[in-house]
């Protein structure tokens, strides 16, 4: 049976989920889980010395499931080091579920290979580790998840967490902890705040230790169990690797330029507009010629919203923005401006993007300019898989914030020789139904069903082509592309942002 | 086509991933170059390259030029054949100092769009001078062809003949600027400016192109295609000139109604150079 976006899940992967059947279908009454808790005893203690002895205190065993997340991005140490540890004690048959891996993260094939893991949930996989799991180093198949989603599965108990593992940037003895003081600071810890409020067992990771009461409280004391000091967590300057270049590159400029167009000449460019724009070199070109064109009008907007940079600070600082709503920050300036402004708003992942909570701020955006691996005819994109059907992406709050009232995929209309308007893409991450317009540095293509952004946008001086248009100028230059060759192994199951199953993904051929 | 040339683009002759993006931008012309950027043992993969990207990739309506090798360079004459057998639209010289360089690079044009099958004098030549001899005929080079439609300065090879560098006020270029721009005007043919190279920055970048749009260039060649825009603003006139070119479009118009012989604006009377100037003025607001 296909499902809405026309892929076939395999019924002896589904398990009990449902089928992707539209964007907004799956929403029924939730039951939120809860943790178990352990009381602290007076005068009890919580610093531990070394992470061996706080597996020993936390009865970590066989068929556990363990998190981590991935505020420190490429800079991260904490899961390497967890998992070297666990490893050498010996349990085997884990279940890990970080908010994302990179690719300093290689070294979980080994733990793979060994069972020390065996099943895994998470928003991306790249590098190494992405290319063993796509030719079947893992039983089971993957669980891909949004950041939003993954707020959503762990508060419906879809992941049960037995023990998180968080890396903060500092805490006090009693588990006060933040991103935004201690040596390797990583700005907001959205992502770890639901691991530390649903799992039965909190431990943080330091290598900063500040006196009581360590403030803001990002992470609160009433949900940590187990305090370790380390020489050091993470590298800072790995946070903001790959996403916070200003891009120089003419074809990326060209884009942004046209986006920025989309954006200004669409009825949402107005005073007490909301936006998200991403990381990588054109969203950052994008910010900046927005706020020139913000400052030409005289437009304020009332938020920004998601993955947090440097440019969008000059914004916040030139009054051009209101409030950012801050889940996780790509650089070390905006890391430490979530500390010194005001107006920075740490949020969790289920305040920024969780479908079945009372209303995330996603629900709320105006414009949202995500990127592209491939796009296809229907509008549905991938971030997650490459060209050679290889993991080697991330969901992030990609199909999270599709949902904004204009959302806009901007991408080149090939890269190299391999085309990204496609006319199926390798994996749908975000369905085509919640995506509007699609830029690329010859013009853009207009969802159809958005007949209002087809009025507004046409004869404007914005070349706009229709998408069967863009894929066959793609396809003019490139030829063609040979299907990619897959076994019948699932070696990854993409869940849509509420639960359903909205793809799989196969083992390549070798 | 449009009959402005403001920028025109720079694209090595052997990188293919330039050669296929270069329509996307929005230079006036495209020179594709076999001469510099290309080493001695590419020339003949270059060649090809831009033979087959000239057949087979939509530029639109930009105007592409190829910057040939000189016929003593041994890759001249394949280059010349190559070029016409892709139907280029112009064929650039480098390094002209003489007139009998434009006419023997035209000799060797003409015989192969005899061999080809091309219309005779269909192609299109313009020249880069760059030496102290090429500025100081830069007349009788701007006279001897009826194929050329401009002249240009290349400054690299300039100031390395005048013993000189580049300086970010550009005095050492004020006398072969204003020969060629003066050469050019007299003839009636285009004049357009060298590269600038430091593209990062945007500032000395912008008081170069002031400068070259006062002195009366037709364009700049440019080597990114981060400098279009800026050349583009430069050179797109006020509202006041806009108006004013309308006005006299308006009073031909009337005049022409009317069957009046002579045509006057404003108590003043409207020659042939106004009337030109007025649609280039309207040309160039229309691709701003």
């Amino acid at each position: 049976m296909m499902n809405k976006v026309k892929r076939e899940i395999p019924e002896e992967v589904r398990g009990n989920n449902k089928l992707f059947a539209g964007v907004n279908t799956d929403c029924k009454v939730v039951q939120r889980a809860a943790p178990k808790v352990r009381p602290i005893k007076l005068g009890e203690e919580k610093l531990v010395a070394s992470i061996e002895e706080v597996i020993n205190k936390l009865n970590l065993c066989d068929n556990m499931t363990i998190s981590f997340h991935h505020h420190f991005r490429e800079g991260d140490y904490i899961i390497n080091l967890v998992m070297d540890a666990i490893a050498k004690k010996g349990i085997k048959n884990l279940t890990i579920a970080p908010s994302s891996l990179t690719n300093v993260h290689a070294p979980l094939v080994h733990h793979i290979k060994t069972g020390v893991i065996t099943n895994m949930t998470t928003s991306g996989l790249r590098g190494e580790l992405g290319e063993a799991i796509s030719n079947g180093v893992m039983k089971e198949p993957v669980r891909l998840r949004s950041h939003g989603g993954r707020a959503r599965a762990i508060e419906a108990g879809d992941i049960k967490i037995d023990v998180a593992f968080l890396g903060v940037p500092s805490t006090d003895l009693y588990g006060n902890a933040n991103g935004v003081k201690g040596k390797t600071i990583c700005g907001s810890l959205g992502y770890a705040q639901m691991d530390a409020k649903y799992a039965d067992q909190v431990v943080l990771l330091t290598d900063t230790i500040l006196p009581y009461p360590n403030t803001p409280i990002s992470i609160a004391q009433t949900d940590v169990d187990y305090i370790v000091k380390l020489d050091k967590i993470g590298d800072s300057e790995g946070i903001g690797i790959g996403a916070t270049r200003f891009t120089t590159n003419p074809k990326e400029l060209q884009i942004a330029e046209l986006v920025k167009e989309v954006i200004t000449k669409s009825v949402y460019f107005k005073n007490g507009f909301s936006f998200q724009t991403g990381t990588g070199g054109a969203a950052l070109a994008v910010t900046r010629f927005l706020a020139e064109e913000m400052k030409n009008n005289s437009i304020k907007a009332s938020f920004a919203l998601g993955g947090i940079t440097k440019p969008m600070l000059t914004l916040l600082e030139e009054n051009l923005v209101d409030t950012i709503l801050d889940v996780q920050d790509f650089d070390k300036e905006a890391a430490i401006s979530l500390g010194q402004q005001e107006r920075q708003i740490e949020i969790s992942a289920s305040y920024y993007a969780d479908p079945h909570n009372k209303g995330a701020a996603v629900n709320q955006l105006d414009v949202v300019i995500l990127s592209a691996l491939e796009v296809d005819n229907q509008f549905n994109v991938n971030v997650m898989t490459g060209s050679d059907g290889v993991l080697r992406g991330a969901i992030g709050g990609h199909c999270d914030a599709a949902n904004a009232k204009m959302t806009i995929i901007s991408a080149p209309l090939v890269r190299g020789r391999i085309p990204t308007i496609v006319d199926r893409v390798n994996t749908v991450i975000t369905p085509g139904e919640s995506v509007d317009v699609i830029v690329t540095e010859i013009g853009i293509a207009i969802n159809p069903k958005r007949r209002d952004l087809i009025a507004s946008l046409s004869d404007q001086g914005i070349p706009i082509f229709t998408i069967d248009a863009l894929q066959e100028k793609a396809y003019e230059i490139t030829g063609t592309p040979k299907p990619i060759e897959y076994e019948d192994k699932v070696v990854a199951l993409v869940e849509y942002r509420d639960g359903t199953l909205i793809d799989k993904v196969l083992q390549v051929k070798q | 086509m449009t009959n402005l040339r403001r920028t025109m683009m720079f694209v090595p002759g052997n990188h293919p991933a330039m050669i296929r993006d270069a329509s996307i931008y929005a230079s006036d012309s495209i020179m594709f170059d076999l001469e510099d950027a290309v080493s001695p043992f590419e020339k003949d993969s270059a060649r090809l390259l831009v033979y087959h990207a000239l057949k087979m990739v939509d530029y639109g309506e930009k105007e592409l030029i190829v910057r040939i090798n000189s016929l003593n360079s041994g890759f001249g004459f394949d280059d010349i054949e190559a070029m016409i057998a892709a139907d280029v639209d112009v064929i650039r010289l480098p390094k002209t100092e003489t007139a009998k360089d434009i006419k023997d690079v035209e000799e060797v044009i003409e015989s192969y769009e005899r061999k080809l099958g091309r219309e005779v004098g269909s192609t299109k030549m313009m020249a880069a001078i760059e030496s102290a001899k090429g500025t100081l005929n830069a007349l009788e080079i701007a006279e001897s062809s009826k194929r050329l439609i401009g002249i240009a300065l290349g400054a690299e090879d300039y100031v390395t003949n005048m013993k000189t560098r580049r300086y970010p006020n550009g005095n050492e270029l004020l006398f072969a600027r204003s020969m060629i721009i003066h050469a050019a005007r007299s003839v009636g043919i285009m004049a357009f400016d060298t590269i600038y190279t430091d593209l990062d920055n945007e500032e000395g970048f912008k008081a170069e192109v002031e400068l070259i749009h006062q002195l009366g260039f037709d364009g700049k060649s440019i080597i990114n295609p981060r400098q279009i825009k800026i050349v583009n603003e430069i050179y797109r006139p006020t509202k006041k000139e806009i108006n004013h070119a309308l006005d006299v479009i308006n009073a031909i118009e009337e005049a022409n109604e009317k069957k009046s012989g002579v045509i006057a604006l404003n108590g003043k009377m409207i020659d042939k150079p106004i009337v030109e100037r007025a649609k280039y003025v309207l040309s160039l607001a229309n691709h701003s």
